[in-house]
């Protein structure tokens, strides 16, 4: 691990102003950066722990729900308004990482965690994420776990959030605040696609903090989470699907679809939901909705079993997340 | 302040005087006080009830911090990436992997591990439990997994679901079997003495 000083600012503002020196990094609960570190992925010259600002509140906010950055996945998972409204969340983050890790870990951290491509974590080999312009070692390497949508011949990385894929099928915005204000992003326009610049996995700028997430008063249907790994617990997701289904009777009104473990971002599949606004109930549909939210997959070998994986497995929760809504 | 170039000493000058000025936050004074030119932080620690005040790299883990500076062994090193679950002790009562947390930011908080649960004349019931049931073979996971069960059964007592929980929004949990091998997947026994281990804790819970 290299050198770094450390500081432990009492509020926001110098916390914004605290990560205006020379190679600062915000600490939130440590568990990847921490973890990156020690194999020197990341190496930051000074760490700015957040984890004690005042930010843990999960509170009711126009309708839905603002939960604090620094809100453990535990505390998160275990809300009894998260649970009961927005069980999808809850569902995705209780299939996330250990008892113990959730424990730590915190919202905001969450969606800023990195890919756990080994070539990420492997300083020996190239990896265009961690020295870009090193080159991809996935591309032609080992990429069973690697992304088979919006990849680019830069970066095959996928994001390992499974709470980012729940958050935006319920269309939630993350806060951020700098040294120079505050706004808001969609949680589908915070994470990236690759590119040539991988080495970027979000749209924030130097310096800006997330200081909540924002979700909306909760979407009518049925909600699931369905994540499919290669062991029962404690793994991350191979294919992962987020799905909200609203029936009238035997016609589906609206769906909605995300999916984990197949992009650099969490994938939302817009016109998989639009082919079924409106259709008959059927297994059928639902098929072809999978159909549609694989379109334009592309395999890289090792990973050409994502691509079925996750058109069934996108039937699959749509079924599941219909049977909840029964009129 | 930050648009000064920093340097060490630079560094220890503000942060001495932003110190001063902060309440709950804290900026580490830093010196090189070792004749060798690394950096050292002064870091109280409170493990098992006593307040210890160290010497300490940056860098260094509260896992290291405890098993090679305060001689507390008994948390043990698997993995030091979170994966295994062998150095899970209680911060604030609560589970967490000690490698994944720097000894300075755990400056304000009360550590327990695996030597402050029970005493050789009066074990833990989580750890009777284990003698009990024979809940380990060769041991080098079992300080990790007795710290983790006696977090996790706190969990469920506070109704914390889990991802096997058939009902989200079930008033109580169930110690069920399903129930505790999910929640006890951090931590790995690669003597795979996972039914004793179950076995235990069901005991433990008041539910074998």
């Amino acid at each position: 691990m290299r050198a770094f000083t450390y500081e432990r600012p009492v509020d926001m503002a110098a916390a914004v102003v605290a990560i205006g020196k020379p190679g600062a990094k915000f600490l939130g609960g440590g568990t990847n950066l921490l973890d990156l570190m020690k194999v020197e992925a990341e190496t930051p010259q000074h760490l700015v722990d957040v984890s004690r600002l005042p930010l843990a509140r999960i509170s009711e906010e126009d309708g839905g729900l603002r939960i604090g950055a620094t809100a453990t996945n535990s505390d998160l998972a275990a809300d009894s308004r998260v649970r009961e409204r927005y069980p999808v969340l809850s569902r995705a983050v209780l299939n996330g990482a250990s008892g113990q890790l959730r424990n730590q870990a915190t919202t905001g951290g969450n969606l800023l965690q990195r890919t756990r491509c080994y070539y990420f974590y492997d300083p020996s080999m190239p990896c265009n994420k961690r020295v870009p312009g090193s080159g991809c070692s996935a591309l032609k390497g080992f990429n069973r776990i690697h992304a088979v949508l919006g990849g680019s011949d830069a970066c095959i990385a996928v994001h390992p959030s499974d709470m980012a894929v729940a958050l935006s099928v319920l269309d939630a915005e993350v806060e951020v605040q700098s040294a120079s204000g505050r706004r808001r992003i969609k949680i589908t326009d915070l994470h990236r696609l690759p590119e040539a610049t991988p080495h970027k996995d979000t749209t924030l700028a130097n310096g800006e903090l997330i200081t909540a997430v924002i979700l909306p008063a909760p979407p009518a249907g049925g909600q699931v989470y369905r994540k499919v790994r290669d062991r029962a617990s404690y793994d991350f997701a191979l294919v992962s699907v987020a799905a909200v289904v609203e029936r009238e009777g035997n016609r589906i009104r609206s769906a909605r679809i995300a999916m984990g473990g197949v992009a650099h971002k969490p994938w939302r599949a817009l016109e998989a939901e639009r082919q079924l606004a409106g259709a008959d109930l059927s297994d059928d549909a639902f098929a072809a909705a999978g159909e549609a939210a694989v379109k334009g997959a592309q395999g890289r070998g090792h990973n050409d079993f994502k691509i079925a994986l996750a058109a069934r497995t996108v039937a699959r929760a749509l079924i599941e997340a219909a049977a909840q809504n029964k009129a | 302040m930050s648009n000064t170039p920093v340097t060490r000493r630079g560094l220890l000058g503000s942060g001495a005087a932003l110190g001063a000025a902060l309440h709950g936050g804290r900026t580490f004074a830093q010196s090189s006080s070792d004749g060798a030119g690394a950096m050292t932080v002064e870091v109280g620690l409170t493990v098992n009830g006593a307040h210890h005040n160290l010497r300490l790299d940056p860098r260094t883990t509260l896992l290291d911090a405890l098993r090679d500076h305060l001689g507390l062994t008994g948390s043990k090193k698997g993995c030091d990436h979170g994966q295994c679950g062998a150095c899970t002790v209680l911060i604030d009562g609560v589970r967490k992997n000690s490698c994944l947390n720097l000894a300075m930011s755990c400056d304000d908080r009360e550590i327990t591990t695996i030597e402050g649960l029970g005493t050789e004349q009066a074990l833990h019931p989580v750890q009777v439990a284990f003698v009990k049931h024979d809940g380990f073979q060769c041991g080098f996971c079992t300080p990790g997994q007795i710290c983790s069960a006696v977090g996790m059964l706190a969990e469920l007592k506070r109704g914390l679901p889990s991802a096997v929980t058939p009902q989200l929004t079930a008033a109580a949990m169930e110690v069920a079997e399903a129930e505790v091998r999910e929640r006890m997947s951090g931590n790995i026994c690669r003597c795979a003495a996972y039914p004793n281990i179950v076995a235990a804790i069901l005991d433990a819970a008041g539910k074998a």
